[in-house]
């Protein structure tokens, strides 16, 4: 059993070698670089796959596994290290590595005439062992630790580009920001750690345990439970960027597009799902899931809307990264876990390839830009960009895999129905959510409609008329390490839904076995805390959640080809829905959704600014008041020294014939040197103090407001100039989108 | 038979500093190697006592000495080894190898003097973390003030006189409370051994004279670590001292405070330590508040040694947060295991932050005193884009810098750890501030470390003939950087150390 248990550690060890090994020295030599971080990944799968169909075949529990080495003890308690295997790792390392293989592979080719090569190859090498270690792991501590590395990785690889001031904001602003919640997450972590002295899953998750935690009072009457749910999932809503933490993504698209497929759209994003996966059994015993549901619903909505506005191929992309995201949490909010993770499996295999289809494209027309610039082309007035779906269109002809690649994979996320994979993954989510919450359904239901219709829009902007600059049509397909891998992801992404079509499904059911219904029944992979997790019941097959589930889809995907597809744009055009919004008086609308619902403003004014003037202030009475303290007792003792010296001189030791004409004025001269000085110095100093304030105060808060105010303003300026012109349209729509708002507010609050 | 080991750790250095006294100016090389492998023996055999103590399986001191010294009053040479201590000599002595290595290569400048100055220094450093007679521990104390304050008030930057002044009259004014302290300890309990005065419990009976004594030690202590308000000779000795004087004062001599505050002041007043860190928060609210406030004051530094002095002032705030915490639960750990185990974590959380604030604070001021010696200004607005320019030592620093904003997997995340997890069972409000203060930390280290140092337009005139790391420069941080990266990942063997110890220090605290 020595070598079994060893291939659970070498596991996720490979990549870390790589990584190593191109650190030290590797790094030199290009070539080597990819070569050893493909063969990092490629080991991995080969061990893992071992690995598994042994212990599939021996038939051994998640307990054979447990090698432990001592890590942390304090007082009397213990924490072991260790690796657990069970139905949701298991199934999480059949797509972890293999997603990673391809993207490494088709790195070689996107990043070819980066002067910095090698860095990159070493940076996912090390995410890839962050993010199999956290699949891996036994412990919740642990899978912090890795959760943390990774989030390392993505600043690094986002401020890869490091010379563009914009690579350096996101890389910090994806930094900071999930750090907010994973400083929440630790929280739960210590709370938890204190009231068990563990974190291991194998002692966490035993229903006596469980059942302590919910029946102990913490804050407030919550739970233990309750509260420590909260927090961990804060932890899911940074890393996984859910409202309102959402705001890193779109900007982290700053980063190179390999680095976008593998890290913000495929695994570490996923891996907050995979941490309210893991502690789902804590989840159901505490009362954080309605919430949990609220918040992943509420996130897929709105980020779909935002997607629908969005010019840049890759902030569309991003936008229905959350969204999809927002999807999982839902389905793990309304306990549909085990949904929530096929759909997690089947995302990252087509949000890779779009994200890599898209990759190609721009890598495309960026050299498309050069050659028309050698050419000595006029390049359009407008300012290039390489990811403006606006400057591009009709790339069809010059790049027909990657057209054929991203349409299979922009089918997968619309959810074609019976063919591709999204489509099950979403059907199952949807299936259970219509049995167990019916606003979560329809709710749902309309963001996979806004799907669709996003879907068509991006591909007929893309793909579809005919060059709408230079640059795009200079365009040609790339070459086979970028276009195999597009291969190969579209091929997963239509067939990894067959694994989960659910037995009860008319026909296809009985055709396909539910291969993920075997995993976790399967005694090797059981799942622990089992009378908790039995208590979710399963859920029956029903026609309705299936047919809303085509004919929503279906309209968006109808919606979009009407407005984009039939008759794609021209140069100049503006976007349609630009157009219909602006017919209708609701181009704030269109403006206020375009910008993000303006969170970032608000995050700015209301927390970057104050803090950065509390900052400024601190120096400041630091330096201005603490320790002008502390000199001015310098001073006032050395003052002191001298008058007892004057005092000396005077009265002890008079100088009969100087006293008259020297003790007064001495005395009073030292009065004046360390008294009244002092004194107007204490009045300098103050006063020095207030100004630097009040400028701070000005530039950092002050200016703040206004400049938010400003900007809401503008954005509502046509809103509020239409109210006082009093056309009644505009009230009936507000009255409508009011009652809309006020509807999805009550049903969820049931 | 008992060899005196610990004697000869201490006196070691001291006889090299002797020899090299001898030895004529111009012989620089050989004061320069004889220096180094003196620190290196040194470092070997504080090495080895970390391994006695820690294969003997006991956790109660070691290799005691005990002779008498000043009969009349009682006064002993005691020394001994704990499980505390032993970590903490063994960084001393690993850093004072490492100080003087990258020193003969950049100081030429009176040499033997900075050598000699340095193993007196380094004499001072050990002496305190191992005597266990509190006139002892205060001989010790005083003699290493002298060393560093010549060697800022020497070698030090362009404010050398003030700063030197400034930390040592801060210190000594610190010093001299406690000695009066020590004083009464001695008269209420007729002994200067600190085991022994633990047992006697000073002024048990005596509220007044108990809380004089205690806030003696406590203003001598936190004026060392610092902690707010006592901090602001800090930015200015950090910021003159050379760059060796930065490492050893950021990396042991601030330790000195916390090693006195857990091996002195908790144990003998473990009622009043637990009253002003949890009836009367004073002592917890300073500690929380040096993190936040030394964070917001790094937020806006633009230069870079004061920033990561600045730095010090939060980090030693967790490990007086740890302490604090530990005394907010002596009431309560001798009869709830919970309670116990939170105290002992929060306690091994400050000693492992001596530690590792040790490591990584050290690299720091290697890596900013390599940088000034290259460029000669310490302004963060003047650099920009140095990654592609000095990659080597961007590595380096990123690493470092990783470490010091706590990022799991490396060394300095464990500490921070550790001691909220204490904290949070007795102060749960004060332990969520604390952890909402590693924001701003992760905050200053990457915008203004990393982001203006090495990201952004690089400025091809100025820094065109920045060179990368030299060898020698590159020998010194590889010991830092390989301690942070392999205690960060497997902490088991410090942590088994100083969990044992902290487990007796909390068994004297609550024995009858």
């Amino acid at each position: 059993m020595i070598s079994l248990e060893l291939f659970a550690w070498i596991v996720p060890l490979c990549p870390l070698l790589a990584f190593t090994v191109i650190t030290l020295g590797g790094y030199r030599n290009r070539k080597f670089s990819h070569t050893v971080a493909i063969l990092g990944v490629l080991l991995s799968i080969i061990f893992y796959q071992i690995l598994f169909w042994v212990r599939i075949i021996l038939g051994n529990t998640p307990d054979s596994l447990a090698v432990q080495i001592s890590w942390i003890s304090l007082g009397t308690s213990e924490l072991r290290f260790g690796t657990y295997l069970d139905a949701s790792s298991s199934l999480m390392l059949f797509v972890v590595p293999v997603v990673c293989l391809v993207i490494f592979v088709y790195s070689i080719g996107y990043m070819r005439d980066d002067k910095s090569y090698s860095r990159f190859f070493a940076y996912i090498s090390l995410f890839a062992f962050a993010m199999m270690g956290l699949v891996l792991c036994d412990n919740l501590l642990a899978l912090f630790i890795f959760w943390e590395i990774m989030g390392t990785c993505s600043y690094l690889l986002i401020g890869f580009w490091y010379q563009k001031p914009s690579a350096q904001k996101a890389a910090l602003k994806a930094f900071i920001v999930t750090k907010v919640g994973d400083i929440l997450m630790l929280l739960g972590l210590l709370i938890l750690y204190s009231e068990t002295d563990t974190l291991a899953y194998r002692f966490l998750f035993q229903d006596q345990v469980l059942h302590e935690l919910a029946s102990k009072p913490l804050i407030n009457g919550a739970s233990v439970a309750t509260v420590v749910a909260f927090l961990l999932f804060a932890g899911t809503i940074g890393k996984s960027a859910q409202f309102p933490l959402h705001v890193w993504l779109p900007d982290a698209m700053e980063g190179p597009t390999p680095a976008s497929a593998l890290i913000h759209a495929a695994t570490m994003v996923s891996a907050g799902i995979y941490l309210l996966i893991r502690v789902f059994p804590l989840l159901v015993v505490s009362q954080a899931l309605p919430y949990i549901a609220l918040i992943g619903t509420f996130t897929a909505v709105i980020a779909a809307v935002m997607a629908t506005v969005q010019d840049d191929i890759k902030r569309v992309l991003a936008y229905s990264t959350i969204s999809q995201l927002g999807y999982m949490v839902a389905a793990v909010g309304i306990g549909a876990y085990k949904a929530s993770l096929f759909h997690l499996m089947t995302h990252a295999f087509f949000k890779a390839l779009l994200f890599m289809a898209a990759g190609s494209v721009i890598h495309s027309v960026e050299h498309g830009y050069h050659i028309a610039r050698g050419h000595a082309v006029p390049v359009e007035g407008q300012k290039f960009s390489p990811n403006s779906m606006l400057q591009m269109g009709g790339l069809r002809q010059s790049m027909p895999v990657t057209a054929l690649t991203y349409v299979i994979g922009g089918l997968a996320l619309a959810g074609f129905p019976f063919i591709t994979s999204g489509f099950w993954s979403k059907d199952a989510i949807l299936t259970e959510a219509w049995h167990l919450n019916r606003s979560v359904f329809w709710a749902l239901a309309l963001a996979a409609g806004l799907t669709a219709f996003y879907t068509v829009r991006q591909l007929s902007l893309v793909f579809l008329g005919t060059p709408r600059s230079q640059a795009s049509s200079h365009t040609h397909e790339n070459g086979n390490t970028m276009i195999i891998p597009l291969l190969v992801l579209a091929l997963f992404s239509i067939t990894v839904g067959w694994v989960g079509i659910p037995g009860q499904f008319p026909v296809l059911g009985r055709i396909v076995p539910d291969v993920l219904e075997i995993a976790f029944e399967s005694p090797s992979l059981q799942h622990i805390a089992v009378d908790t997790m039995h208590s979710q019941a399963a859920v029956r097959f029903a026609w309705a959640p299936v047919l809303l589930g085509i004919a929503l889809p279906a309209l968006g995907l109808f919606l979009g080809w009407m407005l984009y597809g039939r008759q794609p744009l021209e140069t100049g055009d503006e976007d349609p829905i630009s157009i219909f919004m602006k017919a209708i008086h609701m181009g704030w609308l269109y403006r206020f959704v375009e910008n993000g619902f303006y969170i970032n403003e608000v995050y700015q004014t209301l927390v970057i600014r104050p803090i950065c003037f509390l900052a400024e202030v601190t120096s400041i009475f630091d330096t201005g008041f603490i320790d002008w303290l502390i000199r001015s007792v310098g001073r006032i003792a050395a003052g002191f020294s001298i008058g007892v010296k004057v005092i000396d001189e005077n009265v002890f030791d008079p100088d009969f014939s100087k006293l008259s004409r020297f003790s007064l004025s001495s005395v009073l001269e030292w009065i004046d040197t360390y008294l009244l000085d002092e004194i107007v110095n204490i009045f300098g100093f103050i006063s020095n103090i207030l100004s630097v304030l009040f400028q701070q105060l000005d530039e950092r808060v002050v200016d703040g407001f206004v400049k938010l105010v400003v900007s809401v303003m503008e954005s509502l300026g046509g809103y509020v100039r239409r109210l006082q012109n009093g056309l009644i349209s505009d009230y009936l729509w507000n009255a409508f989108l009011m009652v809309l708002f006020i509807i999805a507010a009550i049903s969820f609050l049931q | 038979m008992d060899l005196p080991y610990l004697s000869a750790l201490i006196f070691f250095p001291l006889l090299t500093g002797l020899l090299m006294i001898v030895l004529p100016r111009k012989w620089v090389n050989v004061i320069r190697v004889l220096g180094i492998l003196s620190a290196l023996l040194t470092f070997v055999l504080s090495s080895y006592i970390w391994w006695i103590v820690g294969t003997s399986g006991s956790f109660e001191m070691q290799l005691v000495e005990n002779r008498q010294w000043i009969s009349q009053f009682n006064v002993m040479y005691t020394l001994g080894v704990d499980g505390i201590s032993a970590p903490m000599i063994t960084i001393t002595t690993f850093l004072t190898v490492l100080v003087l290595f990258y020193t003969a290569f950049t100081i030429q400048d009176r040499v033997k003097e900075f050598f000699v100055l340095f193993m007196l220094l380094e004499t001072g450093m050990l002496g305190v973390f191992l005597a266990l007679d509190l006139v002892l521990f205060y001989v010790f104390w005083e003699i290493g003030l002298v060393p560093m304050f010549l060697i800022i008030g020497v070698w030090g930057g362009k404010r050398r006189e003030y700063a030197a002044i400034k930390f040592f009259l801060y210190t000594l004014s610190g010093s001299v409370f406690s000695l009066l302290a020590i004083l009464a300890v001695y008269l209420n309990t007729g002994t200067f051994n600190i085991m022994e005065a633990v047992a006697a419990k000073p002024f048990v009976d005596n509220d007044l004279w108990g809380n004089l004594a205690f806030w003696a030690f406590f203003v001598a202590f936190a004026i060392k670590i610092p902690i707010f308000p006592f901090h602001t000779w800090l930015p200015d000795a950090h910021t003159e001292a050379p760059t060796g004087g930065s490492v050893i004062l950021a990396g042991v001599l601030l330790k000195l405070g916390a090693y006195g505050m857990m091996r002195i002041a908790l144990p003998l007043f473990p009622s009043q330590f637990y009253f002003y860190s949890f009836e009367v928060p004073i002592i917890t609210i300073l500690a929380l508040f040096s993190i936040v406030y030394g964070a917001m004051v790094c937020m806006a530094q633009w230069d870079l040694k004061r920033l990561v002095a600045y730095s010090s002032v939060a980090h030693m705030g967790y490990v007086a947060l740890g302490i604090a915490s530990a005394a907010a639960g002596v009431n309560v750990i001798g009869n709830d295991p919970q309670s116990y185990n939170a105290a002992s974590a929060s306690l091994t959380g400050a000693a492992m932050q001596e530690f590792s604030h040790g490591i990584i604070t050290g690299a720091m001021f290697f890596l900013v005193g390599m940088l000034y010696e290259r460029v000669h200004t310490r302004d963060l607005k003047s650099f920009g884009g140095l990654a592609k320019q000095m990659p080597v030592y961007y590595g380096f620093m990123l690493l470092t810098a990783f470490a010091s904003l706590g990022l799991p997997g490396l060394i300095g995340f464990w500490s921070e750890l550790f001691v909220f997890k204490g904290t949070i069972r007795f102060m749960p409000i004060m332990a969520a501030i604390g952890v909402l203060g590693m924001i701003f930390t992760a905050g200053y280290t990457l915008w203004k470390v990393i982001q203006s140092l090495f990201f952004g337009t690089f400025d091809h005139e100025r820094w065109e003939n920045l060179s990368d790391l030299k060898w020698w420069e590159k020998v010194t941080l590889w010991p830092l950087v390989v301690v942070m990266v392999v205690f960060g990942l497997y902490p088991a063997p410090l942590l088994h150390t100083f969990n044992g110890a902290v487990m007796t220090l909390l068994n004297n605290i609550i024995a009858p």
